[in-house]
């Protein structure tokens, strides 16, 4: 059973199943979230509050 | 130079020319600024603090905090689905050759020092502590913490990491003059995190890494089964344990070559006299 869990197989499953979770995340609209607090000076990061 | 020094060298290679490629808005250094343009849409394999000046993509743990804190969503597929995807075809090699962060301790930990620690009593122990971390300061606390409009603040970039006060606290600070008006205890908190983890890459091999990164954390949940993986081939390995004395991150390829702390540095397979150690 582990051998199936942990071969190269499962990669690629794992891969091909995170694109559509990723593809899921920008249908509904993410990647706008993202978007607005990337290219604003994100006070927390920074450690400014 | 030694075949171990090589390829150290040429991974700092590349672990740089990445580092340079991901933070290539270099008018951001000079005047304080940061990119602002639709690059930012997409996440970075590696820790890249997108308030970095000269940061052009989005740092994937921060992605995934601002998502889940945002008042309209409780989860972030998008930064989930890529950490799962990139963890899946390159486990910790991320960790390895594409970390800004991860260069920096790589760098650091070259400084002499009168005795570097390799490993010590609740060392195995410690390096749970990232996925405490992962689960609590990324994903609950940004879920649950929330105020009265439903958002959450990005818990771990706030209270924890250092790669954003490295990479973009000083230098916005240094240029910007009413961002150092605004200077007060919880920058001088992360200025001491900054300072602690900097003194500990000296001595240790990359503590943040072992310790406390919840990239990290993602991407050794996807190691074991990474398309890109180790493989020791048991008929030519002579047990001389060679691989498992150059680990830093103290892996014994032999018992497990796909090891979750393995950040593919390949020390291991330049150490193996017999090549018995390939990709």
């Amino acid at each position: 059973m582990s051998r199936i869990f942990c071969s190269p197989r499962a990669g690629i499953a794992a891969a091909v199943l995170g694109l559509l979770i990723m593809g899921f995340g920008i249908c509904r609209g993410e990647m706008t979230v993202v978007l607005e607090k990337a290219v604003n000076i994100c006070m927390e990061c920074v450690g400014i509050g | 130079m030694d075949n171990k020094n090589k390829n150290e060298w040429k991974r700092h290679r590349i672990q740089a020319l990445w580092a340079l490629l991901t933070n290539s808005y270099l008018v951001g250094f000079v005047q304080g600024k940061i990119y602002r343009g639709k690059l930012k849409n997409l996440c970075v394999p590696g820790l890249n603090c997108y308030s970095c000046p000269g940061a052009v993509g989005s740092c994937p743990i921060g992605a995934m905090q601002a998502v889940i804190g945002s008042w309209n969503f409780r989860f972030a597929f998008y930064a989930a689905g890529f950490l799962m995807f990139v963890g899946a075809l390159a486990g910790r090699f991320v960790c390895g050759w594409l970390c800004p962060f991860g260069l920096v301790q790589d760098l650091l930990h070259k400084i002499p020092f009168v005795k570097k620690i390799g490993t010590f009593k609740g060392d195995r122990l410690l390096r749970r502590l990232k996925y405490v971390i992962l689960f609590v300061f990324v994903i609950l606390l940004p879920m649950f913490l929330v105020d009265v409009l439903g958002q959450g603040l990005p818990y771990f970039c706030k209270y924890i990491c250092p790669a954003g006060t490295l990479e973009g606290g000083i230098l916005l600070v240094l240029f910007n003059k009413s961002m150092r008006s605004a200077l007060g205890w919880l920058y001088a908190w992360k200025s001491v995190l900054l300072i602690v983890t900097v003194t500990l890459s000296v001595m240790i091999y990359r503590p943040f890494c072992k310790y406390i990164c919840p990239l990290g954390a993602v991407y050794s949940v996807f190691n074991p089964i990474s398309v890109f993986r180790y493989r020791v081939d048991k008929e030519k390995c002579t047990g001389c344990s060679a691989c498992a004395k150059v680990c830093k991150m103290q892996v014994d390829p032999v018992k497990n070559a796909n090891h979750p702390e393995c950040v593919r540095c390949g020390a291991c397979k330049s150490a193996c006299p017999v090549k018995a150690i390939t990709s």
